[in-house]
Parts: structure tokens; C-alpha cells; sequence
């Protein structure tokens, strides 16, 4: 189950991200994730930043064990299983995807493979400052229309990307919204779709050691986001206790999300 | 229907499939699922003095469909911040057992009583942890330690107190006397037994912690021949553990002995229906065989054995 791979690429995205590439057969659909194991460091979850061949996850710095995956050099081998979870449904033809930071890292995927199935998207990135926005030529070369927010206003609109999203929903139509970032930005995005009239899907980023619905690190309410995820309803979200409010550490112990908006423990992956 | 209900040491149980600790049961939330799905009770998560982290990942191995070998390390929220969890589960009704480990007796007394004033219904001592040092099998592998920890606890607290035990050692059935002798209501047998997985490429452990414990369809044989052993020696109820996901296994486990048994592993292949579904499935099977009550099969296979298979192998 488990298998070994050798990191083929190695790509700086932003300040804070990397790339690392991958081949591993096992099939994978956008939205899943991968437990990475990096041998004498740890073993975190990452969703794939890419799904085909070779595969990829794009690691932001949260702590010590993604600071040193972020300086894995090519020829690395990592310890790899999964790929786990849900995926993104790819059948709306008019799409909404709302990435928050490194959150975009698991949307992309499932945009490229919405626009090959011959879906419309648009994507409202948002970051903290422009250099650190993930993604946006990417998928802006595969045929989506970008919309960009920075807190600092050094890209696109000023202030929260859920500022963009709320126009767009006004003024457009969409079947369905993604997200991926922060709970408290998903929140927001998920209440601006209740409020439009629009379903809204969201990928959870929690603690998580298994993988594999044992130990209980990522319980959301009465959910588990390695096996009922990471792909939510976001109207299931706002049902269950805990969403947006905390998180559980290592030791299962709560732990409240900063406000107004802030990282989750894990951005970088479900 | 048969009657499923069970009287574990003064505790009536609805059916005899217990949650084992260890899985799930970090969050008041996924207990009170667990309940819903119609589990007999609930065992917490082992719970010590302080929050606890466990190791670092990898802390699972997956053997697909036998089993899982993992070292988590006792993760736990400590007990200052854990009661709000037992709250949410009896909130909905859940018949929740307390899980508690220590280094000695004293700690493991201190933190029954604590549990205990949460209103759980028993407590369960962890005795048995295979992969943490000075804790779990570490002190329970010895009978004079095991006596000495359930005699303590038994003082402190009211409740029903279930010594679980190791099956990493060469006389389970001594720490099970052990443990009756000091007092305990039950015992519960077995943990997990010790493993270890290599990865042959990197040529190291495969879990951060090195050894760990498996659990799974792999060691019903092993959790089988405790309980059978146990059976022999005391007689105090026994909770049967180890490799239980259908209801032939539970019978089994009964058959041999058991009370009532606990269900780990299978949550994980399975889902929480598992406990709903063993349920009926036993019930079913009891109908066919023409038997109104479980509980009248206790040990059953010890009389029609005679005294043969109580010796050991040649």
C-alpha cells in the first residue's frame, strides 16, 4: 500500500510554497489527498496539486516537518500512500472556485479537469500580498477567468478575497462554488452561496496522522475528514459543531482558529 | 429476537460491543456517533495527566484487510480538558467507559478519580499499551505492578474497574488473576501485539516509534487463546478483544469466554455501522442456533472440550 518515489522536480511557486513532483501510478482524482512520508521527519497529509503523471503537492511552511519537505532536493525518495478521501464533482458547466492561500493547491486540478470536460471556471484567488498569490497564470493557461485579492493591495482588489466573491456572485451565475483555505474564509464563502442560491463545496484542511478513519486527530463534528472528506457540502459544514470555530492538535486537544482570518493548522493540505 | 443484553460487572450493556479505546474517541462527537450506531457502550481514548501529542507520523502501518500495526503514542487531551468530550457523548445518552493510563498506581488512581466524577459508567485501566515507554505493557506485564495499580484504583473510585491487559507476555492469565485478587470487576484481554514493519528500500522502521502493536482479523487467534486462558483462572467477567468485525468472531470470543467484547480495527474498515450491523448479524445467528439469551453461552466451549485443549501444544 504504502510505496516509495523519487521527488523527479522540484519547483519554488511563492515565498512560502514548493512544488515537488513525483511518478506513482496509483490513480487519483482531484480533490484527494496523499500521506507523504519523509523518512526521519514526519508523514503529513498533502493534497495533490497534481492528480496526473507525475503527480504533485505543493507544501507551504506551517511548522518544522513542511519547512524541511520544502527543502527536499530532487532524488529524494518519500514514502507514499493514499490517494484517500473524496474528490471535487466535476459535472457543473459554470463554476465558481475560491482559494484562499495554499488552498488553491488542491483547486487547480479539479479546474483543469472541469475546463477539459468543457466546464466554464472562474477562480478568485486571495493571499496576503501579491507575491505569495499560487497559481494564477496556471490557471488562468488553463482557461479560466482570475479574479485576484491581497490584504496588503499590492495585487487585484484589496482585502479578503470573500470581498470578490460576493460581487461575483451578484452579478453572475455559477452551478456551484469551491473552496479551499482558511474555515473562517470558507465560512464566508459558504454563506455567500446560501445567500445567492448556490451549492458550495469545500475542502477541509485538518490535523490528520492516519489517514484512514482510526484515531480520531481530524474529527469535524460527527465527520471525519480523511474519510468523509476532504470534500464537504458546505451546508454539512455549517450543520457541524466545531467548523470554522477550532481545530483539534496532536493531542486531540481544541483549539480555537484566530480571527478574523488566519491559516488553519495545515493549509498546505486536507 | 435473541436477547443481546449483557450484565458486565454490574453494568448493563444493550448489546456486548463495546468501542475500544484507542479509536475514535478523541472528540465527545464521534463517541456520540458511535453510540448512534447502536455500539453497547463507548470506551474513551486513554486518558493521562496532561495533553499528549504521541509520536510523530508515520504512527500507522495498513495490512489492508488483517490488520493494522500502529504506535500513536497515547495521544490523548489530558484530563483537565477531556471531561467536555465525555459530556457531549452522555448528553446523548452513550454509555461511556473511562480509559485512563499512568507510570504507577498512584497517577493511575488520581486520574480513575477524576474520570470517574465525569459520571462514566466503568473505567478502564490501560495496562497494556505495547509502544510507550514506562507506561502501558511497560507496567502490566508484571503481576505484582498490575495488583498494586487495580488495588489502588479499586480504593479510590465506586465504579466497576476493568483491568485490560497485554498479550506481550508468556502467562496472561497471571496478571488476570492479579488483577481479580486486587479487586478489579473485569478484565479486558487483549491490547495489541507487538510488530514492527521494515521498509526494505529505506531499510528503517517503517513507524517513527520503531515497534508498535497490531490489531486486526490477524490476532483473533492470539486475543482467542487469552481470553480462553483467562477463563481458566478467574471469576471475574472478561471483555474479549482482538480481530472482532463479524458476529461469528464475537461468538467466538463468548464461546470462549467472553461477556462482552470490543471493536476497533473494524470501525476503520467498515465505518461506525459496524456496530449496528454485528448486532443484528449476532442476533440472527443466535435465533438460528436456537439460543434466547448470549449470555447463557459464556465459556460454553470450555465444557465441551474436556480437558484437552487447555493444554498447551505439544
Amino acid at each position: 500500500m504504502r510505496r516509495i518515489v523519487t521527488v523527479s522536480e522540484r519547483v519554488v511557486e511563492t515565498p512560502s510554497t514548493v512544488t515537488l513532483r513525483f511518478t506513482d501510478p496509483t490513480p487519483a482524482r482531484p480533490g484527494q489527498f496523499v500521506m507523504v512520508w519523509v523518512p526521519g521527519v514526519d508523514e503529513l497529509p498533502m493534497s495533490l496539486a497534481y492528480a496526473g503523471d507525475p503527480k504533485g503537492i505543493t507544501v507551504k511552511v506551517m511548522g518544522e516537518a513542511s519547512g524541511r519537505i520544502q527543502s527536499i532536493s530532487p532524488g529524494t525518495l518519500l514514502g507514499v500512500r493514499g490517494p484517500y478521501g473524496n474528490a471535487f464533482d466535476l459535472s457543473p458547466r459554470r463554476l465558481l472556485a475560491v482559494g484562499g492561500g495554499s488552498g488553491t493547491a488542491v483547486l487547480a486540478p479539479a479546474i483543469e479537469a472541469l475546463v477539459e470536460r468543457g466546464g466554464d471556471a472562474v477562480a478568485a484567488l486571495g493571499a496576503t500580498t501579491a507575491s505569495e498569490l499560487l497559481f494564477a497564470d496556471r490557471l488562468r493557461d488553463a482557461g479560466a477567468v482570475v479574479h485576484l485579492a491581497t490584504d496588503d493591495g499590492s495585487a487585484g482588489a484589496p482585502g479578503f478575497v470573500t470581498g470578490v466573491v460576493e460581487g461575483l456572485l451578484r452579478h453572475q451565475t455559477f452551478d456551484a462554488v469551491w473552496t479551499c483555505g482558511p474555515e473562517v474564509m470558507m465560512r464566508k464563502v459558504v454563506l455567500a452561496g446560501r445567500t445567492a442560491g448556490i451549492p458550495t463545496f469545500c475542502s477541509v484542511e485538518r490535523w490528520m496522522k492516519c489517514g484512514l478513519g482510526l484515531c480520531d486527530a481530524c474529527a469535524l463534528g460527527p465527520y471525519h475528514v480523511c474519510i468523509d472528506g476532504p470534500v464537504f457540502p458546505g451546508e454539512t459544514l455549517l450543520a457541524a459543531p466545531g467548523f470554522s470555530e477550532f481545530y483539534r492538535d496532536a493531542s486531540g486537544r481544541r483549539r480555537p482558529y484566530a480571527r478574523p482570518s488566519a491559516p488553519g493548522p495545515a493549509a498546505h493540505g486536507p | 429476537m435473541a436477547d443481546l443484553r449483557v450484565d458486565l460487572a454490574g453494568v448493563a450493556l444493550r448489546n456486548p460491543f463495546l468501542l475500544a479505546s484507542g479509536i475514535w474517541g478523541e472528540s465527545g462527537e464521534s463517541l456520540k456517533g458511535v453510540w448512534a450506531a447502536g455500539a453497547g457502550g463507548v470506551i474513551t481514548k486513554s486518558i493521562g495527566r496532561e495533553p499528549r501529542a504521541g509520536y510523530p507520523n508515520p504512527t500507522v502501518e495498513s495490512y489492508d484487510r488483517w490488520g493494522f500495526l500502529n504506535a500513536m503514542g497515547l495521544p490523548n487531551p489530558g484530563i483537565e480538558e477531556y471531561p467536555q468530550e465525555i459530556a457531549i457523548a452522555r448528553g446523548a445518552g452513550a454509555l461511556v467507559v473511562g480509559s485512563v493510563f499512568g507510570h504507577d498506581a498512584d497517577e493511575f488512581a488520581d486520574l480513575a478519580e477524576r474520570l470517574a466524577a465525569t459520571g462514566v459508567a466503568a473505567l478502564e485501566l490501560n495496562l497494556s499499551c505495547p509502544h510507550a515507554e514506562g507506561l502501558g505493557a511497560e507496567v502490566g506485564s508484571d503481576p505484582g505492578a498490575v495488583e498494586e495499580i487495580c488495588r489502588a484504583v479499586v480504593r479510590r473510585v465506586r465504579l466497576p474497574v476493568i483491568a485490560k491487559l497485554t498479550p506481550n507476555t508468556h502467562d496472561i492469565a497471571a496478571l488476570a488473576v492479579a488483577a481479580e485478587r486486587a479487586g478489579a470487576a473485569a478484565v479486558s484481554a487483549i491490547n495489541t501485539v507487538r510488530g514492527l514493519s521494515i521498509d526494505a528500500t529505506l531499510r528503517r522502521p517503517t513507524l517513527s516509534h520503531g515497534l508498535g502493536g497490531l490489531s486486526g482479523p490477524a490476532i483473533k487467534p492470539v486475543g482467542l487463546a487469552c481470553v480462553w486462558q483467562i477463563y481458566e483462572k478467574v471469576r471475574i467477567p472478561i471483555v474479549g478483544v482482538g480481530g472482532i468485525g463479524r458476529a461469528e468472531d464475537a461468538l467466538e470470543y463468548v464461546l470462549a469466554g467472553a461477556r462482552a467484547v470490543e471493536v476497533g480495527t473494524a470501525v476503520a474498515f467498515e465505518g461506525v455501522g459496524v456496530f449496528g450491523r454485528l448486532a443484528r448479524d449476532l442476533s440472527s445467528r443466535l435465533d438460528a442456533l436456537g439460543v434466547s439469551r448470549l449470555s447463557d453461552l459464556v465459556g460454553a466451549a470450555h465444557r465441551e472440550s474436556g480437558a484437552g485443549a487447555t493444554a498447551a501444544a505439544p
